[in-house]
């Protein structure tokens, strides 16, 4: 079931809208925010967008920053886009799983973070790049991943 | 050199966008008052003398696919005009600097864009990744309307415009024009067949036009300074400046705005700093990962549209990424398909079969399982996954740069396969 909350939330974004289906990728968003991730709540979405829950998991299924799975509190995402994979992405994701203790699409066993792999951020310029959150990090080394990580703890 | 830098001239290393007030004092939307007394059709056709290419990767020219949309009162209704702004290209982050560092050059843009082909509806396409930029944008936006740049009866003039800002989740196929609409849509974004042409059915079946950031950003400075400045920006054939960027094992990656038609060696040698000491320059994928890779023989060629592809490969979107002496060509190229086939939308069977099977041949070279006849096999891929064989570019695309890695980096495909290792780790 829709919270009341997200349900106004997508009332809202409709509202932006003439087409109700233009709306379901915001509102798959909104889910996400209030949520951490998309559940089953898919289907209660569908019936706002006018859409079929068939359509509509067609659609979630497709961007991969829609999470169909739990997350940790926070989301690392790591670049292996080509800049980064060039200047150090490697030893950059060895230095987080070992940190961490977890591999590339897992998350920690206190639910503090989950370590995803992305196509590039677009920081090439500051390469090696990750992205915490909403919040983006570059030039990485080994020895400011720690202090980074330590700011999430 | 010319020293003009019309594009980045208000951008501030560091420092944050120019408020309205502050980018009016600088002139600008004096170009969208210049626009607006102009016709659609003189707006279009002052594009069109500019020989402005877009600089989406395709270098389509831009008047001329604006000549395609509907016009006059019998035109279908609403018409939208959409900035590409989802560059999810691995290499690419020149428009994240446009974004981020003058929105409202971009939104003139757009506006005037809108006007000469009519469109009722705006939207900006934005990438998930690029917070602070959207961040920036919806503050310009908000402003614009305020000061009635945007909505009802722009400036007095007649016109009317709303536009809104569409935040993607993440893929790159959307950045296909045809994707993006379905993606705009709701519907899952893969590409549509063409024709129809989206200028003429795009947005639920009525017309839309695509235009990349870069692009639109050049057109204010074209309207207000006009075509033949435009020309005089460039040291080649193709007019205008062009945002390069250079990344990889270089002293000083970056982006920066220089005259279309600058060489590979400027770029990298004077711009970029050149190598980092105990690394030498093997080669280049100049314009984003879907663009062939040059060499050393290849350093003076201008990076211009019709010199890279003479040379063998594509300006694309001009954002260069370095391969040095002590990176794997191997490795690199697999890193490369690796992507290509994550983010293949599976739409067409060529693409979506084909390129990991590609990845999977490439990974086994890496690590040592090479065999007899992987590189024929390769080859035999870059074939079928070329142009035309599949539903849209991505695959072509994907294989440019294996097919020149096969040719210029052979003998390391070899030794791998050989010597069952690779050397470089
Ligand atoms: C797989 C794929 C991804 C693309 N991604 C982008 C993109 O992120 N940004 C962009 O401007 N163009 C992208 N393009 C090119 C667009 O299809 C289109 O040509 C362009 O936005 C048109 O703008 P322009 O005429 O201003 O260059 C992509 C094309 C393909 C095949
Ligand atoms: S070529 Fe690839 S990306 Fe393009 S439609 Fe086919 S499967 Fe999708």
């Amino acid at each position: 079931m829709l919270t009341e909350e997200e349900r106004k939330e997508i009332q809202n974004e409709l509202k932006r809208h003439s087409h109700k289906q233009a709306a379901c990728v915001e509102a798959l968003k909104i889910v996400q925010r209030h949520r951490g991730w998309v559940s089953d709540e898919i289907k209660d979405i569908s019936e706002f967008l006018e859409m079929t829950t068939d359509e509509l998991d067609g659609v979630a299924t497709f961007y991969n920053q829609i999470f169909l799975k739990p997350v940790g509190k926070h989301v690392i995402r790591i670049c292996d886009g080509v800049s980064c994979w060039v200047t150090g992405h490697g030893p950059v994701l060895e230095h987080l799983k070992v940190s961490l203790g977890i591999n590339e699409g897992e998350t920690t066993p206190d639910g503090q973070f989950t370590l995803l792999p992305v196509s590039c951020l677009g920081a090439c310029d500051r390469a090696p790049a990750m992205m915490i959150d909403d919040e983006l990090y570059g030039d990485l080394t080994a020895g400011k991943i720690d202090e980074i990580l330590e700011r999430y703890k | 050199m010319n020293p003009e830098r019309p594009l980045t001239k208000n951008i501030q290393p560091g420092g944050g966008p120019l408020a309205i007030d502050e980018y009016e004092k600088r002139g600008g939307y004096e170009a969208l008052r210049k626009a607006l007394k102009m016709s659609p059709q003189q707006v279009q056709e002052e594009i069109k003398a500019s020989n402005l290419r877009g600089r989406g990767g395709a270098g389509f020219p831009t008047g001329a696919k604006w000549g395609f949309v509907p016009m006059g009162d019998d035109a279908p209704r609403p018409k939208y005009f959409l900035v590409n702004a989802d560059e999810m290209e691995p290499g690419a982050f020149k428009d994240r600097f446009l974004l981020e560092g003058d929105p409202h050059q971009m939104l003139e843009g757009a506006i005037i864009c809108a006007y000469a082909i009519q469109a009722d509806i705006a939207y900006i396409f934005l990438r998930w990744a690029y917070k602070l930029a959207g961040k920036r944008l919806r503050r310009a936006i908000a402003e614009a309307y305020e000061k009635k740049y945007l909505g009802k009866n722009i400036l007095g003039s007649g016109y009317s415009l709303e536009l809104d800002l569409h935040v993607s989740a993440g893929r790159y196929i959307c950045g296909e024009e045809t994707a993006l609409l379905n993606a705009m849509e709701g519907r899952r974004p893969v590409p549509r067949s063409k024709p129809p042409f989206p200028q003429v059915s795009g947005l639920w079946g009525r017309p839309a036009v695509v235009n990349s950031v870069e692009t639109v950003c050049n057109i204010p400075h074209i309207i207000k300074n006009g075509a033949d400045w435009f020309k005089g920006l460039s040291l080649s054939n193709d007019c205008g400046t062009k945002l390069y960027g250079v990344s990889g094992r270089v002293k000083k990656p970056g982006v920066w705005e220089l005259p279309m038609g600058v060489t590979i060696r400027e770029l990298i040698e004077e711009h970029a700093g050149g190598m980092q000491e105990g690394h030498s320059f093997r080669g280049v994928i100049p314009g984003g990962a879907s663009t062939d890779f040059l060499v050393k023989e290849h350093l003076d060629v201008k990076m211009d549209f019709d010199s890279v592809q003479k040379a063998g490969s594509r300006l694309g979107t001009g954002t260069m990424i370095i391969l040095d002496d002590k990176t794997c060509p191997v490795g690199m190229v697999h890193n490369l398909e690796k992507f290509f086939a994550r983010e293949s939308c599976g739409w067409c069977t060529p693409c979506r079969e084909g390129i990991p099977w590609i990845k999977k041949v490439l990974e086994a070279i890496e690590n040592g399982h090479g065999e007899t006849g992987d590189i024929e096999l390769l080859e035999h891929h870059c074939r079928l996954l070329g142009p035309g064989n599949t539903f849209c570019a991505f695959a072509p695309g994907a294989v440019e740069p294996l097919q020149s890695a096969l040719k210029f980096f052979r003998e390391d495909f070899e030794r791998h396969i050989r010597e069952k290792r690779c050397s470089y780790r």
